[in-house]
């Protein structure tokens, strides 16, 4: 019966995502999308420019290489390396849950938390090889 | 795009295009993420004639653009479920939505000048 409905108290709207603790799959969520977005407006006109370049002469090949040998240019390409990374093993954890594996509340934060640190650690390589 | 008397609200499966295209996508760029790896790393590092000679080959050509074609329609999916997201005024999305669409097609047209142009 509509009137015996419990009349609807003014409840708080609390929404500071500053102030909310966010489990671990919402991290790496919204680091997928950030990451996505800064392949797209940086990625894709980088990769074409450099394809471009490389392919042109030796000289084109050899110049690609310059702009990344400054402090600016390698910490721009380790930014772009660790979105690509995390995309990369994230997707692969997000392919794995489309098929059923692990999607169970505990290995999902696992899993999770395995994407957080193995994007780290393979953008760690990446800075290694750098510099 | 779904109007009219038989639009069916709920289960009716509208975006199971988008969500597989994005999947597919996915795989396609991973294994050609691994192709690229292995042959670098085969090589021990890459130079010019070496970079040259790999791209001169047609199969890697053909390869390289279902990478690029795979990572622009990819694109777009993420990109569109972004501004769906975010940019709320139906006009602010449509011209967002068009720039990047223009900028997915010019980077097709890129791409093909990249991987088959007079160079």
């Amino acid at each position: 019966m509509a009137a015996d409905r419990p009349v609807a108290r003014p409840r708080p709207i609390y929404l500071n995502l500053f102030a909310i603790r966010q489990p671990v799959p919402a991290i790496i969520s919204i680091m997928h999308r950030a990451s996505g977005a800064l392949l797209f407006l940086a990625g894709i006109p980088l990769v074409l420019w450099f394809m471009q370049r490389t392919l042109a002469s030796p000289e084109g090949f050899a110049a690609a290489f310059g702009p990344f040998a400054t402090p600016f240019g390698k910490l721009v390409l380790l930014a772009l390396a660790w979105a690509y990374i995390h995309h990369f093993v994230a997707g692969v954890r997000h392919l794995m849950l489309d098929l059923h594996l692990g999607i169970d509340l505990p290995s999902a934060r696992r899993s999770a938390a395995v994407v957080l640190v193995l994007s780290v650690l393979l953008t760690l390589i990446v800075a290694v090889r750098l510099w | 795009m779904v109007s009219g008397a038989g639009r069916q609200p709920v289960g009716a499966h509208y975006g199971t295009r988008d969500w597989l295209s994005q999947r597919v996508t996915a795989v396609v760029m991973g294994l050609y993420t691994a192709l690229l790896l292995v042959i670098v790393l085969w090589h021990g590092g890459m130079d010019y004639a070496t970079w040259k000679a790999l791209f001169s080959g047609g199969a890697f050509r053909v390869a390289s653009f279902l990478f690029m074609v795979s990572l622009l329609v990819h694109a777009w999916v993420g990109v569109r479920n972004i501004l769906m997201d975010y940019a709320k005024p139906t006009s602010v999305r449509l011209v967002l939505q068009t720039a990047v669409v223009c900028a997915l097609v010019a980077y097709a047209g890129w791409t093909v000048q990249v991987l088959w142009g007079a160079s």
